[in-house]
């Protein structure tokens, strides 16, 4: 049998990251990224901030959150780079840079939740 | 392909130019919403520079919250929500296609799996709005 | 409504012209009149070597397929009177390489076509003298998809097929969908070896172009976003039931 692609794995990822993006991103940056900095609503405080984020289930989300929104970008962004600037050649290239970045931001992601402590 | 003959010589193949997308405004819209990927992948940054700010002291985490009042970022941050919510609807609106939900042999239209999508996607903003705001 | 309008149409002659340029001309305005029918006005009464394909002129044939103000269209099913007072523009197909005026080369559509292996498969197949039995609900399961006429104005539209060749396409993919999902069929998993592949179903990025522009509704982007799912889902069943599965 001829071997089957490893695509679903990256298309599987790319949903996931598209699903956690598209739910929650617009009221994380609706929030702290306008309506705290502008003073429309009031901002938790830092002491508010880490009694919420203490709890297992917020660093669960707070991971979800930093690490499957990653692969989103990676996939979508690789296809971006083939359809829009016409690069495909590189594509090696391009999936180190798109796929080795998620992993490197899921990383990053994970360390820096795991000091939230 | 044919093969070139005396009655038939080569055809033309035009090349597709970079600019393609420029074509046809059902086109942009396709590259803005690939595009919103990297305004997606900012919030991820952003979150992660907050999660550093807040372990690191309340020094570090005033000078984040004030880094965020800058119009640099104020701006960035505007554009990047309207990218992060043309991504969100493109993508309730999309998601259904992939899925054939069948109803007593009928196929369900996109739009009865694409509307219980923006439910839960209000009752969780307004959940997680909640949260953050009760104090 | 005046009664004439001008048509600035793709004339390529291979070996004289180095590459097509446009070519005016005035015809009737009339206001039951085709796309097609204006071509075969010029052809009759202007200009004979204008050369373009057409057959069934009723949108079933899938031979009249053209670029019309840009967009990919069946002139025997667009209305002239709904591009006056004009000019309109009318060239060949995009995206495939054109032998002459506007006609294209089809080959590589069909190739992809055979790709996909668009017949029931059966490991054994019934004698002649049983049935298929299928119920309205299996039929309607695979129904959308059968209703490709094979006009290629997919093609033309898909951004991703005009940028890589290699692409196998909507028509091709939804075809191979209209397979897998007939009861009758037991092919699923060898079609899935073919088209599950970077230059088959994953090539897709979901622009949506095709199904705007099928004549018949077929949704070409909703079977290969389908087919991703089931392709995912086989892949997963791949590691969870290595030999199991099927």
């Amino acid at each position: 049998m001829k071997k089957r692609s490893n695509e679903p794995l990256l298309w599987m990822l790319f949903s996931a990251g598209g699903v956690v993006a598209a739910l929650l991103m617009p009221i994380h940056l609706l929030l702290f990224g306008l309506a705290f900095p502008l003073g429309w609503l009031q901002s938790p405080s830092r002491d508010e901030l880490l009694i919420l984020v203490r709890h297992p289930v917020a660093r669960i989300y707070l991971l979800l959150l930093c690490s499957l929104p990653w692969f989103h970008w990676a996939h979508r962004f690789r296809f971006t780079l083939y359809d829009g600037l016409q690069i495909k050649h590189l594509n090696e290239l391009i999936n180190v840079f798109c796929y080795g970045g998620a992993v490197v931001g899921t990383v990053v992601a994970v360390y820096l939740v795991s000091q939230l402590s | 392909m044919v093969s070139p003959t005396e009655y038939l010589p080569k055809s033309y193949r035009p090349r597709v130019s970079t600019y393609w997308w420029l074509a046809r405004w059902a086109y942009l819209k396709f590259i803005l919403r690939e595009a919103s990927c990297v305004f997606v992948a900012w919030t991820v940054i952003l979150t992660l520079i907050g999660i550093r700010a807040l372990t690191r002291g309340p020094a570090d985490y005033a000078e984040f919250e004030k880094w965020l009042r800058t119009p640099i970022l104020l701006t960035l941050n505007i554009i990047s929500f309207f990218f992060v919510v043309f991504h969100a609807v493109t993508w309730f609106d999309l998601a259904p296609k992939a899925m054939a939900v069948r109803v007593r042999g009928k196929r369900l239209p996109s739009v009865a799996i694409a509307a219980p999508n923006y439910v839960v996607w209000i009752a969780i903003s307004v959940a997680v709005a909640w949260i953050l705001l009760r104090g | 409504m005046p009664n004439r309008i001008t048509l600035q149409i793709t004339r390529y002659h291979p070996g004289h012209d180095e590459k097509p340029r446009l070519e005016t001309y005035e015809v009737p305005l009339r206001k039951e009149w085709v796309v097609l029918d204006a071509l075969n006005y010029i052809k009759d009464y202007l200009d004979g070597s204008l050369s373009f394909r057409w057959s069934c002129r009723m949108g079933v044939c899938g031979s009249c397929g053209m670029t019309v103000n840009g967009v990919p269209k069946l002139t025997c099913a667009t209305f002239v009177s709904d591009y006056a007072p004009g000019p309109m523009r009318i060239e060949p197909l995009k995206h495939f390489p054109v032998l002459r005026d506007l006609v294209v080369d089809t080959s590589d559509f069909l190739v992809k076509l055979a790709k996909s292996k668009p017949w029931i498969i059966r490991s054994v197949k019934k004698s002649l003298e049983e049935e298929y039995l299928q119920t309205p609900e299996q039929l309607e399961a695979y129904k959308q998809f059968s209703m490709c006429i094979n006009c290629m104005l997919c093609y033309a539209a898909c951004p991703v097929y005009g940028l890589d060749p290699l692409f196998s396409g909507p028509a091709a993919i939804a075809l191979a969908q209209r397979y897998n999902m007939d009861s009758r069929d037991e092919g699923a998993g060898e079609r899935l070896d073919i088209l599950s592949h970077h230059d088959g179903i994953w090539a897709c990025t979901f622009v949506g172009e095709c199904t705007k522009v099928c004549p018949k509704n077929v949704d070409p982007a909703s079977a290969i976003q389908q087919y991703k799912l089931t392709a995912s889902l086989e892949w997963v069943k791949s590691f969870v039931l290595p030999r199991g599965g099927q």
